[in-house]
């Protein structure tokens, strides 16, 4: 059993909006909690208004966080400061959703590559910082040769991989994915899926992959962790869930996959969830998921569930016991 | 299409013949101001009392003619155009540096400091500048330096609000976030990722500066407040000959016209560059 | 040429598309967006239309309703029961834009006016093609409202596009799209930018919207999932060419064209799936 890379605790970020001209504070994640494992590739699954944007850029510190702990190669990230959080920064990288929105537009690639090696390897040459840009470039599937070349003169599935190579130059333990996949097509899609999972298993890097794409994340990751409304639903290895959801958001999520086979999805029978997410800002009590959940009972508006062990998974729902074995929907 | 976005600008800009026109006259007119002077027999400053209101080609090498003091009005306003070319870029220089640092440490550090900021670009913004001026020149003397200093403490305020704008916009933009997640400190961000990415809207603002700095300097020596006697610059030379507008006309039409030529090609560069640079047009 | 496949018995064709070519003029050389494209719609069916981005799908969509910038160069045949629609004058083009051929566009905040309650936009539309009174066409509104499955239709109708969730959103542009009881809808990638449970309810939407009113859906979209539960016919662009077109279940167990064929192998399988 390793031990594991990043444990998360009651994680509580929210942050400032408008509204009606007040400032109010819109809680974005509520009492989050989950681990992470050294190698382990875990998917975080929401829609909008789950949280799971604001869930990798506060592992990553890039926002405040209210409350909680974020412990990750056994520090607490969140009393890091200064220096001593620079330095972290070596071994928890990012992959951004735009990847060329994420390359500045003024730099060459092999600019862009040699800078985290700028940073946290000072003592290398820069012949010896272009030969290892070089090398990554060819690592993720592109040419040495266009290392001199500027991110305007790349598709996005290209600066995709850019992006991926810049993550990986530093050798980090962590890569934060911040829904990587969303902006490319199909054919592009599977390529970049099947580049990170190779990654993956050559240098045993662990992975959040924060996505709403589920086929590509059944494809990548271990485990899931399906976020609704700021709350964590049900974390279940990949294969679990996918076959038998317990959570009936969870289900009726993966009930609304438009699945590829006309067959299939014509005999499916569930009807789609029905209603609205409703507003961060006023969120329900006790269960959030309970306006929108066909088996709310009263306790579900007075308690908020715990997420507690069912099987292999672990489940926020008060009923979930019952709910086991029962059909979908 | 391979090059940096310099080199593809730069094409645009080729492209751009007003811009060209414009950039090609400015040289034009540098040189002459440069050389010219060197070329004539006279100099901007001796008195010659035989030789007074001249119209142009009457007598001599007196090209333009002479004015009030019977000094060669090509060769004054050749150096009246060196004057007021110093001061445009010289205070437009100085102000573009105080306003990208302003603009950017206000834009990037953000919060209370950037509001600190600011307000004293606010209240600068309130100060009436003419007033300023007379009190600086009573306090100092009419100085080539103070009018550099003058000027640029007031041009800096508008490219300050607009860098930090684009400091604001850049901020959240996903190649600073991932500038962030590779351990950058602050100033390394600045320099090596916003500035470069600013750098466009300051050259812009800087071309178009230039003028208005022109201008400004022009207007304090039309009202007496400018350059030291013998020396001159364009508008202390359109201040003269607007006195004797309708006796000597070439008095007041030759200054007038080159300071008017100079705004127009620093307004055309300008505008050229501005559309050159602009990265919305791909 | 594309490879068709016979269908069942051939029922009445509504729209009917023709050597379609869409190019644009650039600095560079020309352009073709689609290229060379024959097509039929029938009464009734849900015609599915994928492709990748740049492929030309919503181009071909655009053009049938005259909606391509004006630097467009448009060539071949679009006939809507007979009349050709690219000869079409403006004034005429109106009258079957929205009332006989109405189209839902990706994004509803750009089609939506922002300045306008939804109620008002709705009867707009009602009192531009059915000349009914402001009473009546609010009446109407209303009703498509909650046609369209939005709860306290009476609330909503009053706000304003923004104040509305992008599900609802798109749900009014049905609304707005089904308001002069078209017999075409064109659909321009409607669910793409929606999350997956409302790009359910809304797929659940159009299906019944189908059934109710009869009218042919044109669905454009680059997710085959979609198509696989709506479409009765496929037809795969790329390129601005119609590359293969078939019945769904035939596409989807023996896509013929290597294009298609290569588009399928890159579905990850989801197996398993309630």
């Amino acid at each position: 059993m390793s031990e594991a890379l990043l444990r998360v605790r009651a994680l509580d970020v929210s942050y400032a909006v408008q509204q009606r001209g007040r400032n109010v504070r819109l809680r974005a994640l509520r009492g989050v909690s989950f681990e992470l494992l050294r190698g382990e590739a875990l998917a975080v699954i929401g829609e909008s208004g789950s949280g799971k944007s604001t869930l990798g850029r506060a592992v990553l510190r890039l926002i405040d966080v209210d409350a909680g702990e974020i412990v990750f190669r056994g520090q607490d990230l969140l009393r890091l400061r200064g220096e001593a959080l620079r330095r972290m920064r070596a071994h928890l990288q990012m992959i951004f959703q735009d990847g060329l929105s994420a390359l500045d537009p003024r730099m060459q690639i092999g600019a862009i590559l040699g800078e985290p090696l700028q940073v946290f390897r000072p003592e290398l040459t820069r012949a010896e910082r272009h030969a290892a840009a070089g090398a990554m470039l060819e690592r993720v599937g592109l040419t040495r040769a266009q290392l001199g070349r500027y991110p305007h003169e790349f598709s996005g599935g290209q600066a995709q991989r850019i992006g991926i190579a810049r993550a990986l130059i530093v050798g980090p333990e962590l890569i934060v994915c911040d829904e990587p996949l969303s902006a490319l097509d199909v054919s592009i899609k599977a390529q970049i899926a099947a580049l990170l999972k190779s990654a993956q298993q050559e240098t045993h890097v662990a992975l959040l992959f924060i996505a709403h794409d589920l086929p590509a994340v059944r494809q990548l990751c271990d485990r899931v962790l399906v976020l609704y409304l700021g709350r964590v639903m049900e974390i279940a290895p990949t294969e679990a869930l996918f076959r038998a959801p317990v959570h009936p958001y969870t289900r009726a999520l993966l009930a609304a996959v438009p699945v590829p086979d006309p067959r299939r999805a014509r005999a499916r029978r569930i009807a789609p969830l029905a209603g609205e997410v409703p507003s961060a800002l006023a969120p329900p009590s006790g269960c959030v998921f309970r306006t929108r959940c066909a088996h709310a009972v009263d306790r579900c508006a007075q308690e908020v569930p715990e997420l507690r062990a069912i099987g292999h998974s672990l489940v926020a729902c008060h009923r979930a016991e019952e709910l086991i074995g029962s059909a979908p929907g | 299409m391979s090059g940096s976005l310099w080199s593809e600008a730069w094409r645009r800009l080729r492209a751009n013949r007003a811009a060209i026109g414009g950039g090609g006259l400015l040289l034009l007119i540098v040189l002459a101001a440069l050389l010219l002077p060197l070329l004539s027999p006279y100099d901007y400053y001796t008195l010659d009392w035989q030789h007074l209101y001249l119209p142009p080609g009457a007598h001599g090498w007196h090209l333009l003619g002479t004015d009030a003091l019977g000094r060669d009005l090509l060769v004054r306003t050749m150096w009246g155009c060196r004057v007021s070319l110093l001061v445009g870029i010289a205070a437009s220089i100085v102000s573009v540096l105080i306003g990208v640092l302003w603009g950017t440490t206000a834009g990037y550090i953000g919060g209370r400091t950037d509001a600190l900021l600011m307000r004293a670009v606010d209240v600068l913004y309130s100060v009436p500048f003419i007033p300023f001026v007379i009190v600086l020149t009573v306090l100092f003397g009419r100085e080539l330096l103070l009018i550099f200093v003058a000027i640029g403490a007031v041009s800096w305020l508008d490219i300050a609000r607009i860098v930090r704008g684009q400091t604001l916009a850049l901020k959240s933009r996903e190649f600073i976030e991932a500038a962030r997640v590779a351990g950058l400190r602050a100033p390394a961000m600045i320099l090596r990722h916003l500035v470069p990415n600013l750098l466009g809207i300051v050259v812009i603002y800087a071309t178009l500066t230039i003028p208005t700095v022109i201008l400004f300097e022009a207007f304090l020596s039309f009202l007496g407040l400018g350059v030291q006697s013998p020396m001159t610059s364009l508008g202390s030379l359109v201040a003269e000959g607007a006195g004797r507008m309708q006796s000597f006309p070439h008095l007041l039409l030759v200054p007038a016209v080159l300071l008017a030529a100079i705004i127009f090609c620093f307004n055309f560069l300008g505008d050229g560059l501005r559309d050159a640079l602009d990265p919305r047009d791909r | 040429m594309p490879s068709i496949r016979a269908t069942a018995d051939v029922p009445a064709t509504v729209l009917q598309i023709r050597g379609l070519n869409v190019r644009y003029l650039t600095p560079g050389g020309s352009v073709t967006a689609v290229d060379g494209v024959d097509l039929d719609v029938h009464a009734g069916e849900c015609l599915g239309i994928v492709g990748e981005s740049g492929s030309g799908k919503t181009q071909l969509l655009l053009s049938i309703l005259g909606l391509l910038p004006p630097q467009a160069r448009i060539g071949g045949s679009v006939r809507y029961r007979g009349t050709e629609l690219l000869a079409l004058p403006a004034d005429q083009l109106n009258r079957v834009r929205g009332a006989r051929i109405a189209m839902i566009f990706q994004d509803p905040m750009t089609a939506l006016n922002p300045y306008m309650r939804v109620l008002d936009q709705l009867r707009e539309v009602a009192c531009l093609h059915d000349g009914l009174t402001r009473k009546a066409a609010e009446e109407r509104a209303l009703a498509m409202i909650e046609g369209v499955h939005i709860g306290e239709p009476a609330r909503r109708a009053r706000q304003y596009p923004h104040e509305l969730s992008g599900g609802m959103r798109q749900r009014i542009m049905v609304a707005m799209a089904l308001m002069a009881e078209p017999e075409i809808i064109l659909a321009d990638e409607p669910t793409t930018a929606l999350d997956v449970t409302v790009q359910a309810q809304v797929l659940a939407l159009l299906q019944e919207v189908r059934e109710r009113t009869g009218a042919a859906l044109v669905l454009v979209t680059h997710d085959l999932g979609v198509v696989a539960q709506l479409a009765d016919r496929i037809g795969v662009m790329r390129a601005g060419k119609l590359v293969e077109l078939a019945g769904c279940e035939e596409l989807f167990a023996a896509p013929r064209h290597p294009y298609t064929q290569s588009l399928l192998r890159a579905l990850p399988s989801l197996d398993g799936i309630p």
